[in-house]
């Protein structure tokens, strides 16, 4: 396989160059009974992702008492890869469960609700390489959905390496190919980087690309990510009532 | 905690309204409520299915693998069903191995394939005593207002009829849809102080005395049945719900084709 | 056009809410910083999924969705989840359950005898007390009207909403209010409890709803209007 992957005109197997992100959609609100939910299409990844929080911290033993805790569960649905995953959390999800609630535990105003969680749920339905960071992009999302204050939105990507060439947003088979894979996490705003791992084999040249790269993807999907919350909530001007209004009471007198 | 708890003014006034002949939704006490459903939804599954069952929500996938048989049925596919309530659905459900209600979704599901014969499961042999297709039906819940048991059994076999065995992938030919015999529909209702209710909201199954589950065939013959809830029923009132079901799964059927 | 105009079939323009996401930049050095925002480097930026707002020098974001975050003084509308000796404890749909002691209640009760006055399941109308820097909340039923709600219905609305289902001056309550003839209360928990005949509640709350869920608010008061007159008939006696 090794030499097919891009072709002569800097193609790859998809179609895409070397620094095209796969086509993204993304839903904000699309469960009824989380708190906030996001929908997350990315190539051929399908990724569910739900908040519940602040609520109380189970297990109680984790209560902090002077913030909340961000704990993120991802899971792989059984019929998500070809072969049938057997259910329940393998010691991958746990890893990538681990980074990812640390990722936005950074981000999370936790300093505003001790003592109580905020649990974040990502699903992937379909999986085609990089879903995590398809999941931490629809977690982003869902976290903001459920009212949750953060610093910024956290847009997620992963760089890696195909045929000498440092690409952007491997798929599933460029993946199982691939010489390296790159997942990060950023601030926007800021560009600090909250996630990030990293395998296989590059040198500082190649790191620097990928970073650019990697860098310059957060931000098309950083976009993505509000436009979904903003049309949500897209909502016209009441007629003249102030949202902000003092809390008007009613009397209890009924 | 504190979601589970129902309040006494929402409990009364469901009995105040059923004593109307009423329900919260405004339906009939035999009506479903809005049905979507959606398949070949997931494209690493053989076969999958999304269903919208009002507010529930549910994804049914079927994978298939090639395996060995059973010892007592060497000449047979082999079937294997589970569900899981992810937190992601509900405050109210857990992360960890499957409890009893995952359970006995799952294990309601498979019997009413299973007992419809609805797969032929000679039909899965390769090489008797070697080889076999083993089908995995795997139920994940989405949203959670009520019954899950009609929302999950739709989407099986939904699923189940626009699966393709993967034969190419192993070796053993070309693929070919999964031999489906018959449509199984189940259609669960609830008894709420003596009224019966179809397809029960969340609410309605949290003030339910007693539930009854009917998988019924084409020929409105029974299939499966399963009664839930510590409350109980009397005979009458589960010949009205399996007359019901019978009637209601000629609608329903036309759903899943 | 503006991103934050939108043109009406009339062809009119009218400005629309700006709707802005956490981490957005509210303003470089004018105002001050309000509720849902943060400061970073002398810039102000939204902290949560909300409304951009200016007031009297204050650049705020009202949020849109997420839990209730309890204000002392607000009147909520709480279901009672567990009993102890000398307190219950109250779901009012915010991150903590709410405790209520013995002492803020309008009864004597002994200590012990709790669930002689209110059970798990009951309904009360209540008063946020305290909320302390923990964000943790006490629970009062002495005050005038504060009481255990019984009959009628309890519906959960968006919290966010709760502005909108009040009304102006109170107006669009007072609108559904005259046309079911039922008594409503609207806590600011977006926790709503409704009493009248059957058929005046499934009407009131319906109306309500067309509220909570609409994204338009486009004429919002005459649709709402219009069905309340299609399906109650005003001052009907009997």
């Amino acid at each position: 396989m090794e030499g097919k992957m891009i072709d002569e005109n800097g193609l790859r197997i998809d179609g895409r160059k070397a620094d095209e992100l796969r086509p993204i959609k993304i839903e904000a609100g699309v469960l009824k009974r989380a708190d906030g939910s996001a929908y997350v299409e990315w190539g051929k990844n399908k990724v569910l992702a739900a908040v519940y929080g602040p609520r109380e911290c189970h297990p109680r033993h984790l209560q902090d008492p002077s913030k909340a805790l961000v704990q993120c569960k991802y899971n792989m649905i059984a019929f998500s890869v070809s072969d049938r995953k057997r259910p329940g959390p393998d010691r991958r999800s746990v890893e990538i469960s681990k980074i990812i609630s640390e990722a936005l535990e950074y981000a999370v105003f936790t300093e505003y609700f001790p003592r109580t969680s905020v649990d974040v749920y990502i699903e992937i339905l379909q999986a085609n390489a990089g879903t995590r960071c398809a999941g931490l992009t629809a977690a982003s999302v869902a976290l903001a959905d459920a009212g949750i204050p953060m610093k910024d939105m956290i847009p997620s990507v992963a760089v890696g390496k195909i045929d000498g060439q440092v690409v952007l947003d491997l798929c599933k088979e460029e993946d199982n190919y691939g010489q390296a894979d790159l997942p990060i996490a950023v601030v926007p705003r800021t560009g600090e980087i909250l996630l990030m791992q990293m395998d296989g084999h590059m040198t500082m040249d190649e790191f620097n690309k990928a970073m650019e790269y990697g860098f310059g993807a957060c931000e098309k999907i950083y976009q993505l990510q509000k436009d979904a919350l903003k049309r949500r909530y897209a909502v016209e001007d009441v007629e003249g009532l102030e949202e902000d209004a003092p809390r008007e009471q009613q009397d209890m007198e009924g | 905690m504190a979601r589970a708890v129902m309040s006494d003014i929402k409990r009364d006034h469901i009995h105040k309204l059923l004593s109307k002949g009423k329900r919260v939704d405004g339906r009939t006490w035999d009506e479903f409520r809005q049905i979507s459903i959606e398949t070949r939804y997931v494209e690493s599954a053989e076969g999958s299915a999304r269903v919208k069952l009002g507010n529930t929500d549910v994804l049914v996938g079927v994978k298939m693998q090639t395996g060995t048989p059973f010892e007592d049925t060497p000449d047979k596919g082999v079937l294997a069903t589970n569900a899981e309530l992810i937190p992601l659905a509900s405050p109210t459900f857990e992360s960890g191995p499957p409890d009893e209600d995952s359970i006995e979704l799952a294990r309601v599901v498979d019997r009413g394939i299973r007992e419809s014969e609805m797969i032929d499961l000679s039909s899965l042999c390769i090489t008797p005593k070697e080889e076999v297709w083993m089908c995995f039906v795997d139920v994940y819940v989405l949203d959670y207002d009520g019954n899950l048991f009609d929302a999950a059994f739709l989407g099986a076999v939904a699923a189940l009829k626009t699966a393709v065995v993967p034969a190419a992938t192993y070796g053993k030919g070309e693929n070919f849809p999964l031999p489906t015999k018959s449509t199984p529909i189940s259609c669960t209702a609830v008894q709420i102080e003596n009224s019966i209710l179809l397809d029960p909201t969340l609410d309605e199954e949290k003030v339910a005395d007693a539930r009854l589950t009917v998988t019924t065939d084409e020929n409105g013959d029974l299939r499966a049945m399963q009664k839930g809830l510590d409350g109980s029923l009397t005979l009458e009132q589960v010949r009205k719900i399996i007359e019901t079901s019978q009637k209601l799964g000629k609608e329903l059927r036309k759903l899943v084709g | 056009m503006k991103e934050s105009e939108v043109m009406y079939k009339d062809g009119a323009l009218k400005p629309v809410r700006e709707i802005v996401v956490p981490g957005e930049l509210l303003d470089s050095g004018k105002l001050k910083p309000g509720s849902g925002t943060y400061v970073s480097e002398g810039k102000i930026y939204a902290s949560q999924l909300g409304i951009k707002s200016t007031k009297s020098n204050y650049v705020n974001v009202i949020p849109l969705g997420g839990r209730y975050i309890p204000v002392t003084g607000d009147n909520v509308i709480g279901k009672v989840i567990d009993i102890g000796p000398s307190n219950w404890l109250i779901d009012i749909n915010s991150p903590y359950p709410a405790p209520l002691h013995v002492n803020e209640v309008p009864w004597r009760v002994e200590f012990g005898d709790t669930a002689r006055y209110l059970n798990v399941g009951d309904t009360i109308l209540a008063k946020v007390l305290m909320v302390d820097e923990t964000k943790r909340v006490q629970v009062t039923m002495k005050d005038q009207g504060l009481r255990k709600l019984q009959g009628g219905q309890i519906i959960d609305i968006s919290h966010s909403k709760v502005p909108r289902v009040i009304g102006k001056g109170g107006s669009m309550i007072q609108l559904i209010k005259s046309h079911t003839n039922c008594r409503i209360f609207v806590g600011q928990n977006g926790r709503i409890w409704l009493d009248g005949d059957i058929e005046s509640i499934v009407a009131a709350i319906r109306a309500i709803r067309m509220i909570d869920e609409g994204a338009q608010t486009l004429r919002l008061t005459e649709r709402v209007k219009e069905y309340l007159e299609s399906v109650t008939k005003p001052s009907q006696i009997g």
